[in-house]
Order: C-alpha cells, then structure tokens, then sequence
C-alpha cells in the first residue's frame, strides 16, 4: 500500500517507459515489459484487420444472395479473417503481450531467461505477420485458415505459400516464447516462490508454454510440406500425386486443436487472477485449478481426431478420440466450478475487469458445453462443418479468449501504462460485449442444427432472419471493440495517474510502482505466504473482524 | 419447425431413420447444457449478490479446499459425458452400416470443382440432384475427382467428406416424401456455395415413375452402369491381357471380394480401393506371379468411368449370370423397393 503513495508523490520517477524515449531504444529493447507492448502494439493492428473481414464476412451474409462481393473474394475474406485471428492475433494474445509484461514481475524475476531470445521473438513474429499481410495485398488466401489439401497444395490460385510462411515463422515466436517462459518459471522464481505460491495465472503460462513448445514444430512441418507439394510437386498429400490428403488433416489437427488451449489456457490463467482479485479470496482449490491446466495441456494432445469423424478416419479410432474428448471437458469443468466458488463468502467487486471475468464465465461455459455435441460421434456427423461449430469455437476463442483478454488487459492496464481509464465506459463496454457476442454467435448454434454449412458466400432464403440477427450483433460486438480502443487509448494522454495497486490485489506485480521501474523491484522481493492471501474472517458473526475493518479503512484513505 | 412468432426456423425437418434419435440424442444434450447452465449461471449470480462488498452476509470460515465437492464436479460431468459418448458412438456405428442392407440401392456420387454427379445401378445419371423411394435403405459410394468435398443432407442428418483417392461409403433410409437441400459441407473452392442440390424423396409408384422416364439418363441410351463398364472395357482393349486365354494379365472373374497376394508379399482383399488403385496405378499393386507391365490409366479415366469399370467387373464374379441379366435383376429390385 505504501508504494502506491511513493509512487503518486514522485511522478517523475524512473521507470520502464521513461527511462529512455528513442526508438532504438525501443526496437533493440530487452525488457519483457516493452516486449510486451511491442506486442500489444502488433497485435492490436492485426486484430484491427482481422476484424475488418469478419465484419465484411457479415456484411455479405446481410442478404442470401451473394451479392456484396464475389464468391472468391468471400472466401479470401473469410481466409483471411481465420489465419490472422488465430496465428497473429489469439495464439500470441495473453501470452505474449500479458504473459511477458506480467509473468517475471508475478514470479519476482528481473526479466525472463533469455531476454534477447524474448526481442527476437517479436520480430520473427513481426515478420510472420508481414508475411501474412503480404498474402493478403497480392490478393488473399482462399483456402480457409486450415489449409486443406489438396485444395491448398494442388488447386488454389492464390498465394499459399506466403501465407504459410507467416504462419511458419510466426510459430517460431511462439515456440520462443515458450521456452522462455518454462526456463523463467523454473529457474528465475524469487526466494520462497515455490511452486504452490505462484499465482495461478502462472500455471497457466506455463502449461501453454508446454504446448507452445511441443506442438508448434508439427504444424511447422505441415506447413513446410504443403509449401513442398505445391511448389516443387512433390506428393505429399494430393492423391493425384501418390499422396493422402487425410495424413494433412492429422498432422494439422495435432497442432491445431492444442492451440486451441495455447489460445483458452492464458485466459483461464487470468480468471483465476481476477475472480480472486475481486472477491478477496484465494482461489477454491488452488491445487485443483493448477494441476487442471497441466491436464489440458497433456490431453490436449490426444484429441485433434475428433475434428475428423466424418473424415473417413476408422470409425474405432473415432471412438478413442470421442471419448478422449470427453476426458478433456473435466478439467475445464473443474476450473468453472472453482471459480464460481470462489465468491462464497468473498467480498465480490464489480469493477470493469471482474465484469469481463464473469462474461467469461457464462460465454466459456456455453462455449465448453456445447463442445459436448461435438464430441459426440453421432451428433458431430450432422453438426460437423456447419455454423453449429462456426458459434461453438468463437464461443470459446472470443467469448473465452478475446473476453479474457480484455479483462486482462483492464487488470494491468494501470500497471503497464501508469493511467487509470474511465470505469463507467469500461464497464459499459463490457455490457456491450456480452450483448453483442451473443447476439452475432447465439443465432448461429440455431443456423448449424439446421444445416446450414459454414463457408458459405450464400445461403438459402428461409435462413436469413437469424443471419440478420448475428450481423445486427457483429455491429453491436465491433462498437464494443472500438468503444474500448478509444477510451485505452485517452487515457494514456488523460487518464488519472494509476497508482501501484489500484484493486487492493495481492500480487508481487502491485506492490511494485505502476508503471514498474525497468529492474522491476528496488530490492528482490522474498516470499513468504501463499498466492491470494486476503484477510479472512474467522469469528462467526456477521460484522467484518477487525483486520477487514483497518483494510477498508487504509483502501478509503487511498482512495 | 418454426418459432411460433416470428419467421424465423429453429428446427431441420427430419426425414430418415437416424434422425429420430440423432434429435433425441441432441436435445438430451441441450437439456444436459441448460442443466449445467443453470447450475453455474445460478451460483455465480447467488454468490455475486449475497457476498457484494460491503454485504452484511456471514463470510466467517471461509473454505478453500473440499476434496468431496471436488471429486462430485470432476465426476458427475464425466459420468453423464461417457453416457453421451456412448449412446453417440453406438449411433454412430448403426449409421455407418444399417443392419438391413441386402435390400440397398447403390447409388454412385462424384463430387468435382463444382458439381455432384450420381448415376444410378440401372443407368441414369443425374447431376446435383438425386432421386430415391422412401423406406428403402440407399448405400453412396462417393469419390472425389479433385479436392475435399461432404455429401450432406441435413433432413437426413448425415454428411460424408467425399475425398479424391478413395471410396467413401453413407448409407441413409429415407422416411418421408419431400424435397431436402444437399450441400458440400467442406470447403472446395469459389464455387463452394454453389455445389449444393436437392435430394427428392419419392412415393415406390414415383420413383419407379422417375426411373422409367429417365430411361435414357443423361449420356449413354439406356446403358446400366455395368455395361457402360463393358463398352469402356472393350474400348480399351482390356481382354487383350486381361481374357483368361490370353495368361499375360490376372484374370478378372471372381476377382471382386477375393483376396489375393501381391508380388511384394502384401494380401489384400480386391475391393471397390484396390480395384480402383489396380487401374490407375497397377504397378504399385501387381499380383504375385505377373510382370508389372500394365499401363497405368492415371488422368485417362474419369471418376465415373473407374466406377463403371469396376462395376463391370463386379459382375464378373458370377460367371453363371450375364451383365445383362444382372443389370436387369437390379432394375427389378428397385422395382420391389
């Protein structure tokens, strides 16, 4: 609490951004904390992008007709959108902006292990994704962001192969990452940091690091082979050339469905940190909500055939993976319901980032369960490559990951730039995100059960209420985005100065000064007590005791 | 089905076999969603109302571990998740190959950049659209002659991925008279959303109405796939090797279902893949005891001429029965169906 007077008191304190304003300072940094920005900074314009066609993509699907643009240009719109959402958006989303601005500071580190590896990850990402958007200005990919073969390899006419490159280098950033992060947290954590200690949000980095780190390689030779195929003709998985297009779908599902936790993990790292954050509390079950993520991490690896049912994969090997599926649910419906449980006898805040927590909770929970149905071999055959499955993984990639990381951002935003933003705009702009998303992807699970198929430039007529609905949402859902961009974006020049722990959260991250100087901390900090240690009451009335009391009085004295 | 105020469908029509229980195994799982739902939605929403900072509410002894209520929401969701694997997979399997099926029409499916092609057993031939009786189970055999495509009917509830290099096999018994989109369901390229069709389910009396006025299909007159198959045959001068005098290649009678032994010592069951592999690309399959001096036929034949070739070569399986016949017998059973 002290800090956060220190802090006020002496503006010009140095600290991280202040410390020197040149762009070479900047672009050769090895701070993990101007990595993170840099990040943020990058990944910001390509969800700008991204977020263009999906608002074009919903433009078109306005009408049954398709009769905004061509039907080519439809599929590079969609294309686009997935590859630039999902390889230089999401995958590097929490990690890469939170997880390097945040995780040495929650650990007690000075910076990560291998700081310039960390800077050159930026830049092999920056390069994969100006790769992808030089797919994009010679005219777009039209394979949709899974590459199929032997569409991709033998038949399309756009150029593939950049576009697979930026997702082949961009993987490197990922694979650098990761194994920053498993060195750093095993090596660099602060004298009595033990495993037990650290904060949740930790353990989820790090088993998203694990993924990063073990799946990345594959889809890399993927890419590689189907940039082998269409530009040297080797037959790898085009029949006509002695290959099997099926081998494709495979080797990309066993990256593909664990980055889909490379992308929800981060999130759910987050979540543990701001329904403890706002509910006073220690986490229900710490060790439960810890080990789950190393779960995740380890099931995710045994389950991408259930993307495959309809495939022509055997249908006992469909079973394995159904089965193996439902495995993989529990440990997600084990965080759920910790976090929910969190609240019983908390005292729950309903500031901006715990509004996006609890968006979260509701959004992944639809998101989670109805993953059910597709998991389910029977169900998955008429659900399979249909708006069903379009609406379930948008619950859980925007609704989980894009919601957690908004509410991460909120969190930290204080701490990473030193500004306080508005509250009632930001808690508006929640409001308007759950609103909007539901309304665009709810309709969707309705369109899927009645059949109609995703990627489709047009539709038939009796379909078009509930595409008018999800388009009507997407405008809705995009103000929200823009709504935050703007308001961010003011308060770096006009926002309140922030001080060290504006949340009243435990955290070795709060009890430095916002922004952190560059070491992080004057002094190394020694850890002696568990993550999310607030005050609780033990006497059985229904007054606070008296250390809840001195709390609220010293907060009300800051505040 | 509709929403009864506004115009807007919330419910696919069902028109085979499997969706009865496909839909009732869909809405177990909608129930089991609410069901979950309500639970988390309802304690998040309690405990944010009861514990709001500054409530009089009773926070003394707080807990932060309970093994018990661990293992109830570790378990209880798993239990009730293997119960809807199992009764999807056991769906699934009964989807795959209805034990009724001696009765079946066979009916082939090219999918190609951007078009469905069908022929039917006794000939007629067929694009984007396909016509077959109610009650009678239908067997596809599905080939793609480019990129990925999916056979999918969703008043059927069922789809395939149609893929360049190998048969596929959906089987289907239609319950209801009506007219049902068809769609590509995977991505195959601009035209995508445009590779789409209807499925016409028909009365016994029209279909077999249908089949008589499309006598003359589309192409050859009046020809059953079999002998279309025997005309190509003949084209190519397949007997040339192939006739049992000539001894130079295997002979083709009783080939269909047999197993044989390859001249790399593998042995394989000469099926609809291995027929298929044994024209376009023989000499990676060559029977033990002959040379691999077999042209390959590799981008010389259409999907639908390997299909053709492969059925007449079927029906040298029963020697005692003639093309012809055999043709005729399949036209009769459609008649029964």
């Amino acid at each position: 609490m002290s800090a956060a007077g220190v802090a006020t008191k002496q503006p010009e304190a140095v600290n991280y951004l202040n410390v020197d304003n040149s762009i070479k300072s900047w672009l050769l940094t090895e701070d993990h904390k101007r990595i993170g920005i840099l990040y943020l900074v990058t990944i910001s314009l390509m969800f700008l992008v991204g977020g263009i066609f999906a608002m074009l993509i919903r433009l078109e699907l306005l009408t049954p007709a398709g009769d905004v643009v061509m039907s080519d240009t439809y599929n590079k719109m969609f294309t686009m959108h997935g590859v630039i959402m999902i390889f230089f958006f999401l995958i590097p989303s929490i990690p890469a902006v939170l997880g390097n601005f945040c995780l040495p500071i929650m650990i007690g580190a000075r910076d990560v292990a291998f700081p310039r590896l960390n800077l050159a990850s930026w830049y092999v990402f920056t390069l994969g994704a100006t790769l992808g958007v030089t797919a994009l200005v010679l005219g777009g990919v039209d394979t949709g962001w899974t590459f199929y073969t032997p569409y991709s390899s033998s038949f399309s006419h756009t150029p593939v192969i950049i576009a697979v490159s930026g997702a082949f280098v961009a993987g490197f950033a990922s694979i650098f990452t990761g194994l920053n992060f498993i060195v750093t947290i095993h090596k660099m954590r602060a004298p009595g940091m033990t495993w037990f200690r650290l904060p949740l949000f930790v353990w989820g980095q790090y088993a998203t690091s694990l993924i990063m780190v073990l799946g990345t390689p594959v889809i890399a030779i993927t890419l590689l082979l189907v940039a082998v195929e269409r530009g040297l003709r080797i037959g790898v998985f085009d029949p006509a050339l002695g290959g099997d297009p099926v081998l494709f779908q495979h080797l990309f599902w066993f990256y593909s469905h664990p980055a889909v936790y490379i992308m929800i993990l981060p999130g759910m790292g987050v979540m543990s940190e701001l329904i403890a954050t706002f509910s006073r509390k220690r986490i229900f079950g710490y060790e439960f909500v810890a080990y789950s993520s190393l779960a995740i991490a380890v099931l995710s690896f045994v389950v991408w055939g259930h993307h495959m049912f309809v495939s022509g994969q055997s249908m006992y090997l469909g079973m394995v993976f159904s089965v193996l599926t439902t495995l993989v649910a529990i440990p997600s419906a084990v965080k759920i319901f910790n976090w929910a449980v969190t609240m019983h006898k908390g005292h729950v805040k309903l500031d901006s980032p715990m509004l996006y927590a609890l968006s979260f909770i509701g959004l992944f929970t639809i998101g989670g369960l109805t993953g059910l149905f597709l998991a389910a071999m029977a169900v998955d055959i008429h659900l399979h490559d249909t708006y069903f499955v379009v609406a379930h993984f948008h619950y859980v990639m925007v609704g989980g990951a894009i919601v957690a990381f908004l509410g991460a951002l909120h969190y930290w935003w204080p701490k990473m730039t030193g500004r306080m933003y508005p509250e009632p705009w930001a808690k508006l702009s929640a409001l308007i995100v759950f609103i909007g998303f539901n309304l665009t992807f709810f309709p969707q699970f309705i369109l899927g059960y009645l059949g109609m198929p995703r990627r489709y430039h047009s539709y038939p007529d009796e379909w078009q209420t509930l595409n008018v609905l999800s388009s009507a949402g997407a405008s809705i859902l995009a103000s929200g985005f823009i709504l935050v961009a703007v308001y961010l974006l003011w308060s770096l020049r006009y926002g309140a100065k922030a001080p060290a722990n504006p949340w009243d959260a435990t955290g070795l991250e709060w009890k430095t000064p916002s922004p952190p100087p560059p070491t992080n901390f004057t002094q190394r900090p020694i850890i002696t007590e568990e993550a999310y240690n607030y005050p609780i009451v033990l006497a059985k009335n229904g007054e606070p005791d008296e250390a809840v009391k001195q709390e609220e009085a010293e907060k009300h004295e800051h505040a | 089905m509709r929403l009864p105020f506004a115009n807007i469908p919330i419910w696919p029509e069902g028109a085979s076999k499997a969706a009865f229980e496909m839909d009732l195994l869909y809405l177990v799982i909608v129930g089991l969603t609410v069901f979950f739902c309500i639970i988390v939605f309802g304690l998040v929403i309690y405990f944010v109302a009861k514990y709001y900072a500054g409530s009089k509410a009773d926070r003394s002894n707080p807990t932060f571990h309970n093994m018990p209520l661990e293992l109830a929401w570790s378990l209880i969701p798993l239990a009730l998740g293997l119960f809807v694997f199992g009764w999807a997979a056991k769906l699934f399997v009964e989807m795959q190959a209805p034990i009724q099926s001696e009765n079946a029409l066979n009916i082939y499916v090219v999918g190609k950049q951007w078009m469905w092609q069908m022929q039917h057993p006794t000939g007629q031939r067929e694009n984007n659209e396909l016509h077959i009786p109610v009650g009678r189970s239908v067997k596809l055999t599905l080939i793609s002659q480019d990129v990925i495509h999916s056979f999918y009917v969703p008043a059927f509830r069922t789809k395939t991925d149609v893929v360049p290099g190998r048969y596929r096999t959906l089987w289907f018994e239609p319950t209801k008279v009506g007219k049902y989109h068809l769609f590509c369901a995977e991505f195959c390229g601009t035209k995508h959303a445009e590779m789409t069709g209807w499925v016409y389910v028909l009365s016994p009396e029209d279909y077999e109405k249908w089949l008589q006025d499309n006598r003359w299909g589309m192409g050859d007159e009046g020809v059953t796939v079999a002998q279309a198959g025997q005309a190509l045959y003949e084209q190519l001068q397949c007997s040339s090797c192939h006739a049992p005098e000539q001894r130079i290649g295997p002979p083709l009678t009783g080939l269909y279902g047999s197993t044989r032994t390859l001249s790399d010592g593998r042995r394989v069951v000469a099926d609809y893949d291995y027929l298929r592999q044994a024209i376009l690309d023989p000499q990676a399959v060559t029977v033990s005891g002959h040379e691999p001096i077999m042209p390959p036929y590799r981008g010389q034949l259409t999907e639908q001429e390997v299909i053709q070739l492969i059925e007449f070569i079927k029906t040298l399986s029963a020697p005692e029965a003639p093309p012809v016949a055999e043709a005729e017998q399949s036209d009769d059973s459609g008649g029964n169906g």
